[in-house]
């Protein structure tokens, strides 16, 4: 029997079209025979998967006639979730907007780049934080860290009477003692006081406290008369947030009056000792007396905060007080008694300037 | 966000029981019932029109497949069941795209297994392309004496009158050649 009769047989048997003897024979041929057994799985199976190829074939054409009656457009319209027009406008033109973002972000930072800024800004932060490690710890760093507001000179001449730094100093008592900042007279060799008029004498630091940023000098010159009462008094308390207070000293070798008012009871991270007052000062006007509005002492001018305005500290008076009361018996030559009667209060401000100034001197430090 | 989609839609024992009576209308009734949800899930999600249509069409044959085979039962709705079919088709097609930027922004709850569907249903659909390339290279008349006799069920003499055949023999005998031929392009495609 030929391949072509078999397969012939298969499908006749398979279409149910044989007489019932042909089927018999069939069946049984198909029992002995494991290859035309196999033959009729294979066509059975082929067949089918070609019948079921027509049929998809068949139900693909009825669907896709379905699909043409939908208005795909309209309906495509509705169900859209339509974005808001920023996402839209970031879809249709991202790309776009990501390379203008890049190109922007390039020039900004090559910009800062070539003009140092971000160089600069780097090395600030990193100074920032080391100082402020040591500045918890001690006040010489905290000295560096506030710029200190001695008048650096060092360019001119060492025989010029000008001193080498300069600061601002008030007088405590009529007999010559003169408080003053320890960072300005740190390291003198001399150090001279000069008064409003002009006049200068040479002066001794008696006593130093470097924890309180205060020394007292002593006028030792023979020059020197008694200045008469002082006028003001040195306050034992605190101060008021929020009080009108003024300082008079010598930035830049000047008599300079600053006004403002206390801003905080703490100074530099919260340093106890210190208040906080908004007053502008400069170089030059450490060591000098902070009054407020009554002509109370309440505090000796110290430093500022860089990069933040109107930020300046004052030690407070009580440690001022502390200071000269620690000063050892037998370094004061004479008494030192503080006044405390006070000739300002009452008086206009530029009245009280008048007087004061007198008492308030320009500390000239000499050192090698 | 999810619009309500308006659509009068037929109950799902009427429409299984629709497509085992091979019925048009059930057909149509159910397509252009799901549509508007399956459209919606595809342009929402990366995909097109023409996207949404085959995948919806796939998922219809899965179903219709399921149906007529007598595999299918009505556990939970048709709805629920065509959604959760294109939205695993679609994923599946997103990947192989490289589109699919790990969400899918779904508007209908959906079912978590149809993975034994869709497999059976790409089985198939790898053997259908076979066939259909195996048809295309068996060229006529071949190809049409193929498709008469065994997907159109017409009678060896409709073919030998359409053909032109002087008798039945060698008709047989042109489809016994055909068939060899076909059945060897079909086996030899991996």
């Amino acid at each position: 029997m030929s391949d072509n009769q078999l397969t012939e047989l298969i499908e006749r048997y398979l279409n149910d079209d044989m007489s019932h003897d042909e089927r018999i024979q069939f069946e049984l041929l198909r029992k002995n025979d494991a290859a035309v057994n196999s033959k009729l799985m294979e066509h059975k199976q082929f067949i089918g998967v070609l019948k079921q190829y027509g049929e998809r074939l068949e139900l693909q054409k009825r669907l896709d006639a379905i699909h043409e009656e939908i208005d795909v457009h309209a309906l495509k319209e509705e169900v859209m979730v339509h974005p808001t027009w920023i996402v839209q406008l970031w879809r249709q033109h991202h790309s776009k907007i990501s390379v203008a973002a890049s190109i922007a972000i390039f020039a900004i930072l090559s910009t800062l780049f070539f003009t140092g800024k971000l160089n600069n800004h780097e090395s600030n932060f990193v100074q920032l934080r080391q100082e402020v490690g040591k500045l918890r710890n001690s006040t010489e760093t905290l000295n560096r860290r506030t710029n200190n507001l001695i008048n650096d000179i060092n360019a001119k001449p060492k025989a010029v009477n000008q001193g080498n730094y300069r600061g601002t100093g008030f007088a405590l008592s009529s007999n010559g003692y003169i408080a003053t900042n320890y960072h300005v007279v740190t390291g003198a060799d001399s150090v001279y006081v000069q008064n409003a008029s002009g006049e200068s004498f040479h002066a001794k630091v008696i006593y130093t406290e470097p924890q309180y940023d205060i020394a007292i000098l002593q006028i030792n010159d023979p020059a020197f008369k008694n200045l008469g009462p002082v006028p003001y008094n040195f306050k034992k308390g605190g101060s008021d947030l929020g009080e009108n207070v003024y300082t008079f000293g010598y930035p830049g070798g000047e008599e300079v009056f600053g006004p403002g008012s206390l801003t905080s009871a703490t100074g530099y991270h919260g340093d106890t000792l210190a208040y906080q007052i908004s007053i502008p000062v400069d170089y030059g006007n450490s060591g000098g007396p902070l009054l407020d509005d009554k002509g109370n002492v309440i505090g000796v001018i110290r430093g500022l905060q860089t990069q933040v305005a109107g930020a300046a500290f004052a030690v407070k008076s009580a440690y001022l007080l502390k200071a000269i009361q620690n000063i050892p018996s037998d370094s004061l030559s004479k008494s030192l008694t503080l006044n405390n009667k006070n000739a300002l209060a009452g008086l206009s401000r530029p009245q009280q300037l008048k007087k004061l100034k007198n008492y308030v001197f320009m500390v000239k430090v000499y050192n090698q | 966000m999810n619009k309500e989609l308006k659509a009068s839609a037929p109950t799902d024992s009427e429409i299984v029981l629709g497509i085992l009576n091979n019925s048009d209308i059930a057909l149509k009734k159910l397509y252009t019932t799901y549509f508007p949800m399956i459209l919606q899930l595809i342009i929402n999600n990366n995909g097109d029109e023409d996207d949404a249509k085959d995948i919806y069409q796939e998922a219809i044959i899965v179903l219709y497949n399921k149906v007529q085979t007598g595999e299918f039962e009505l556990s939970s709705k048709l709805k629920t069941y065509i959604y959760s079919i294109c939205r695993r088709l679609w994923l599946k097609r997103l990947s192989h795209m490289n589109r699919y930027g790990g969400d899918i922004r779904d508007f209908e709850e959906y079912l978590p297994v149809e993975e034994e569907d869709v497999e059976k249903h790409n089985d198939r659909d790898i053997q259908f392309d076979k066939m259909e390339n195996a048809l295309q290279l068996l060229g006529e008349p071949c190809k049409t004496i193929m498709e008469d006799f065994y997907i159109h069920n017409r009678s060896m003499q409709d073919i030998c009158e359409r053909f032109g055949y002087t008798n039945a023999d060698n008709a047989k005998t042109q489809k016994y050649k055909c068939l060899q031929r076909l059945k060897k392009l079909f086996f030899q495609q991996k």
